[in-house]
């Protein structure tokens, strides 16, 4: 929570004006009992009427004057904690938009996602309470022990004699109660994995005929829940009773040695009941104090969630003096590349080399986890190199400006991102100021136009979150327009054909032939068919190059290939 | 499915629990009575425990009730004896023992009500929970019970959220507010008895803030409302462009359009902002002003109190008695009102919860259902029609017959109904017409638990769930022994690479078992089939994820395993089923070609165009070179 503090610099002087506030709502709310006891002690006594109506006007004019601080108050408190999250939410998305891929799954997209949203305004929400509650409470407790001793120091000794009881018995049952708490969290968290995996699974649990186990699962989670559930809220059921006793027995014991020192003549009658309401305050606000005490750790852990983010710094960056590149031709080199993720045991890439020039395709097969993919993150400079040098014009991309390496590569993820908008909107995403026509001849080049014309809007159909009302082909065609749209000197597909059947591939494929005949190509695919006829097939086997050549040179030199060759060609599948 | 994404994620957000501040927009039920009716009912069986809570309660409450006015004839007492020592009567003097008589008396008081209400909270934390034990107990048994079609139609979130926060809500209900609002009926129906008791004219006087309250109060209730709603709108917009951002993150960079994403975010920020602070400094507002209205009130109680004391129409301690019961009065008539908003909060919660109680069930079992003793794997397909929509025929008179022993082999485009054949075989679905037999018996007449034991099955979407790899190997089937557990595992070519992982086959998987590659999760839900020992094996597109080379090493092991037993293949990759004895061509519900691979390639039909178009691209790609 503390960490999170100097986002509330900017608000200093809301924050002042919010204490100078609270105080005088609080002391203009403690003043009123002082008030009562004049009109007891001095009105009633005297018969004096005039007297008390006099007073009462004060008391009136001072609730009023009480209610516009609170809601001064209020206002700026308002104003202080929604100011607090916007800010810390701006400086997070900002933040994590400069991040690189490293430090993006370090974290985790999900994650990344929650932190932003559900953990930034959970803290918000506590420092309303805070600025609310938590200010108030210390001020009531202070002024009216305060007021209190003014009135009588001896009869003040019984309530600062009381809180210490109070305060114990707060810490008592919190102490028992806050572990459990966390306890029923964890105990949740497994009633919701048990239950996802169960509507996850539900086909393979049906097959399987598990479903008998998987209630067992459900049902050991759940009981596991209530009864600790029951546990929490018995302790929990002792707080309240006992507060209120420690609060009345204060009272009680007030009225008792109240009576004794009237009778000493050291107070008044009007007095002691002003002091009965000064002690309700204080403890009340004490009270109140130990609510927010259930609220904070539960912020807190948001917070230290929060501030993990923040604390990362993204490892590859822009710097003024990085080199730029007015016009690329497309020639880029791997100059014996050693990559490995970071925590890895292994290298995901060893020592690859080659050269993919303009006007040529370069493609890249292997198994899964042959580091294929990594390789086109590599170019894209999502992740950096260890060792070796990636050169694009022969200039090493570690020291040009990020922004213009991006510029002249297009890039067509496994995975094709759709964003909410319209199919226009998608394809221009690469190059806003796209025309009408180039948007058509894009869609058409990625054989898109077809499923499009078909659709209901056309190009200005609106695609939901993720695409969800597209098939995975169709948001595959989609991804390709928009990467073509922006006329790259360099092409980077990470299988991206691969929800595409055989056909659809071959078409988009010649078609791109002929849009990129002065680019550089890369492809990576699964699928032989795929990169048969690349200038230059490269082969990845657990992350080493195993052969480089075209096909027919491949097939007499590469055993792996040969190997993948046959398994996609023949079929020696099953009997 | 995007409107109920939009509902999920909406209850993601900030909805925790009914604990609304005030003045938030409330949901609500939509059969308020019925469903509180229904809730009513999972009460029944604690209905003495809860009539013990009711006593407490009162109890309780009535005690603390009673004692300020008690507690206000010790300070008239008090202050009698002060006047009278002041005119300087002789011998008198403070009544010491009539004070400490209320003293003690008062200290009975509280302290039977003090324990009244800790009995009241300690049996209802017992009631609360298990109530919502029962009814998560029942929903248990009631997924089991459903048919696949609602699991499909349903996104998990939106289950898992009814299962597991709307449930929460009812829980903190039962515990907390229901017994608070007893507490608030009873406290403010005692204090206006207690107060009439000692000045109908005074009462009359609190009583009156009440309407004065609410006329201040309305409009900004409305108004916060708004802000509320606005603030809920822009949180919504905010969490989608977050979420689309940071899973398109590598497109995002990829095409440098990280300022327009930060700028699109601080806009919509912005104006979060903007509806933010507004909702909540009217919401803050609330409190004062019902402090404010409790002062007014408080004050008269002091003026006309003390004139009505001057005048010796009531004692000096009922304006005290008074003073307290006016602090105390608002307060549950504060609660009574959000309390009304938590409870028809929770409704709306139990009812979603009802909501999927109340789902079509899977036809039972017939009481004639009966068992394969020996199964073969004959599988029959007889004029069999299905569709998922009432106006979306999908498979239309399928006709299929497949001897024990024989390889089906499945291909076609997305969408032409491939998936759907597995799961009317399974009987997770219903056909509309014909009839599915296995072994010349309709599967309608076989036991589900028997029908589905004969299959074995291997999806594309490889689900592990958390806990060991023995365990999830041995998922599918009981009681099986190590040695078992091994031969699957190697026969399914896991052998190897499991025991190069640090803890072996006690390997923990995590919650995506993302420390295995998707490739070995794929060989790891094969091996699990194969340790079930099915008769009838499936496989949808279960190498998709695996590279060719170790495809073909997985093919091999299958090979042997499926000697003799009948297997539906779904594929993607021609190359995985052209020994099959039968290939299906599938397209838009119906089978066009069938045959083996020689007869299909001769047939020069669909499947050949298929074929062919996988290597054969010299007619549409001219190469340069």
């Amino acid at each position: 929570m503390l960490k999170l503090a100097k986002f509330l610099k900017p608000y200093k002087g809301l924050i002042i004006a919010v204490l100078f506030f609270v105080f005088l709502q609080s002391f203009s709310n403690l003043y009123l009992p002082t008030l009562m006891s004049d009109i007891v002690d001095k009105g009633i006594v005297n018969q004096d009427i005039p007297y008390i109506l006099r007073i009462g006007a004060i008391m009136l004019g001072i609730t009023v004057v009480a209610v516009v601080f609170s809601i001064l108050a209020s206002f700026f408190s308002a104003k202080t904690a929604t100011g607090f999250g916007r800010d810390v939410r701006k400086t997070m998305f900002s933040h994590v938009e400069t991040f690189s891929l490293q430090e993006f799954d370090q974290i985790g997209a999900a994650s990344l996602i929650t932190r932003t949203t559900n953990d930034i305004l959970q803290v918000q929400q506590v420092y309303v309470m805070i600025l609310r509650i938590m200010i108030m409470a210390p001020m009531m407790c202070i002024g009216g022990i305060i007021l209190a001793v003014s009135k009588d120091a001896m009869l003040s000794l019984v309530v600062i004699g009381a809180m210490p009881f109070l305060i114990v018995a707060i810490l008592a049952v919190m102490r028992k109660g806050m572990p459990l708490f966390k306890l029923i969290q964890t105990k949740l968290d497994r009633m919701n994995l048990v239950l996802r995996e169960r509507l996850t699974g539900i086909r393979v649990v049906r097959a399987f005929n598990r479903s008998e186990f998987e209630e067992g699962r459900f049902q050991q989670a759940n009981r596991d829940l209530a009864e600790t559930a029951i546990k929490v809220n018995k302790i929990m059921a002792v707080l309240m009773p006992i507060m209120m006793l420690i609060l009345n027995f204060s009272t009680i014991a007030i009225i008792w040695f109240g009576s004794i020192r009237i009778n000493h003549g050291h107070m008044q009658v009007g007095d002691l009941m002003a002091f009965i309401q000064y002690a309700m305050q204080i403890m009340f606000s004490l009270i109140m104090l130990s609510m927010i005490f259930v609220m904070v750790p539960r912020a807190s852990a948001s917070a230290q969630r929060i501030h993990e983010v923040l604390n990362v710094t993204p490892s590859i960056v822009e710097r003024e003096n990085d080199g730029q590149i007015k016009s690329a031709k497309g020639v880029l080199t791997f100059d014996n590349v050693t990559f490995s993720y970071p925590g890895a045991e292994r290298p995901a890439l060893t020592n690859i080399s080659f050269i993919a020039r303009p006007g040529q395709t370069t493609a890249i097969i292997g198994g899964t986890g042959s580091g294929k993919s990594t390789l086109l993150k590599l170019i894209e400079r999502f992740y950096d190199i260890e060792e070796g040098h990636i050169l694009l014009d022969g200039k090493d991309i570690q020291s040009l400006s990020l922004k213009d390496l991006r510029e002249h590569m297009a890039y067509i993820p496994q995975k094709p991102a759709i964003f909410t908008g319209t199919i226009k909107e998608n394809i221009k995403y690469s190059q806003e100021a796209l025309t009408e026509d180039s948007i058509r001849r894009a869609a058409s080049v990625a054989q898109a136009t077809e499923f499009i014309s078909r659709l209901e809007d056309g190009y200005d159909t609106v695609l939901t979150q993720g695409g969800t009302n597209l098939s995975g082909g169709q948001k595959q065609r989609i991804a390709v327009a928009r990467a073509l749209a922006k006329e790259s000197h360099i092409y980077l597909f990470d299988d991206s054909f691969s929800a595409l059947d055989y056909k659809t591939d071959a078409l988009v494929r010649s078609a791109l032939k002929e849009e990129m005949k002065e680019a550089t190509v890369i492809i990576v695919a699964q699928r032989v068919s795929t990169i048969i006829d690349a200038d230059q097939i490269i082969v990845l086997d657990e992350g080493k190059m195993s052969g480089i050549g075209n096909h027919k040179t491949l097939l007499q030199t590469c055993d792996v290939y040969k190997e993948i060759v046959s398994s996609q060609m023949k079929g020696e599948g099953i009997a | 499915m995007s409107n109920e994404q939009k509902h999920h994620q909406s209850r993601m957000g900030p909805r925790r629990g009914p604990h609304h501040g005030p003045g938030m927009p409330v949901q609500k039920a939509k059969d308020f009575k019925g469903t509180l009716r229904r809730l009513v009912g999972y009460l029944k069986p604690y209905k003495w425990s809860l009539f013990s809570v009711l006593i407490a309660t009162i109890l309780s409450t009535v005690f603390t009730i009673a004692s300020p006015k008690i507690m206000g004839k010790a300070t008239t007492k008090l202050f009698e004896g002060l006047m009278a020592k002041l005119s300087g009567t002789p011998g008198a003097g403070i009544d010491f023992p009539y004070i400490l008589n209320i003293v003690l008396l008062l200290a009975g008081l509280y302290l039977v009500s003090s324990l009244f209400s800790y009995i009241q909270q300690f049996i209802m934390a017992s009631i609360a929970q298990k109530t919502v034990y029962d009814i998560r107990e029942e929903v248990n048994h009631k997924l089991t019970r459903l048919p696949l079609k609602f699991f499909d139609s349903k996104s998990h979130g939106d289950v898992l959220s009814r299962v597991v926060n709307d449930m929460e809500n009812v829980s903190n209900t039962l515990q907390q507010s229901l017994t608070m609002m007893i507490q608030s009926v009873v406290t403010v129906l005692g204090i206006i008895v207690m107060m009439l008791t000692i000045s109908p004219l005074m009462t009359l006087i609190v009583i009156c803030t009440i309407p004065l309250s609410l006329f201040i109060l309305q409009p900004i209730t409305k108004r916060s409302q708004r802000f509320f709603m606005a603030q809920q709108k822009n949180l919504g917009l905010l969490n989608g462009h977050v979420e689309e951002m940071f899973t398109g993150h590598e497109v995002v960079k990829a095409y440098g359009h990280e300022k327009q994403s930060v700028e699109k975010f601080n806009h919509i920020n912005e104006d979060l902002y903007r509806a933010g602070w507004k909702a909540q400094f009217i919401s803050g507002v609330i409190m004062p002003i019902m402090t404010f209205v409790n002062n007014i009130g408080y004050v008269f109680v002091c003026i006309i109190g003390g004139i009505l004391v001057t005048h010796g129409a009531i004692q000096i301690g009922d304006i005290q008695a008074f003073i307290q019961y006016a602090r105390q009065f608002s307060q549950p008539i504060n609660q009574v009102a959000n309390i009304a908003n938590i409870i028809q909060a929770t409704i709306a919660s139990a009812e979603r919860v009802f909501e999927v109680l109340d789902e079509q069930e899977e036809v039972l079992d017939g009481a004639s259902a009966m068992t394969l003793s020996s199964p073969k794997g004959d599988v029959r397909f007889e004029q069999v029609s299905f569709r998922y929509k009432e106006d979306e025929p999908l498979i239309e008179d399928l006709n299929l017959d497949v001897k024990s022993g024989q390889s089906i082999a499945i291909v076609g485009p997305t969408g032409a109904g491939k998936t759907t054949l597995v799961n009317l075989l399974m009987r997770f679905y219903e056909i509309q017409k014909g009839k599915i037999t296995i072994d010349g018996v309709d599967i309608t007449h076989i036991k589900r638990g028997e029908l589905r034991s004969l299959f074995g099955m291997v999806l594309q979407d490889t689900w592990l769930f958390k806990g060991t790899i023995k365990e999830n190997i041995a998922y599918g089937r009981d009681r099986v022994s190590d040695k078992e557990i091994f031969e699957a595992a190697k026969a399914a070519r896991a052998d190897h690479f499991i025991r190069t992982l640090p803890d072996g086959y006690e390997t923990i998987l995590n919650e995506e078992a993302s420390n295995i590659s998707q490739g070995q999760k794929q060989l790891l839900t094969i091996a699990r089939a194969i340790l079930a020992q099915p008769t009838i094996l499936i496989l949808d597109e279960a190498t998709s994820s695996v590279d060719t080379r170790t495809e073909i090493h997985i093919q091999e092991a299958m090979d042997h395993l499926l000697k003799g037993k009948t297997s539906f293949i779904i594929a993607h990759r021609l190359s995985t089923i052209q020994n099959a004895d039968v290939i299906l061509v599938m397209k838009n519900g119906t089978v066009i070609e069938q045959g083996n691979h020689k007869d299909l390639l001769n047939k020069e039909g669909f499947y050949a165009e298929l074929y062919y178009s996988q290597f054969h691209q010299g007619n549409t790609t001219q190469q340069s070179s």
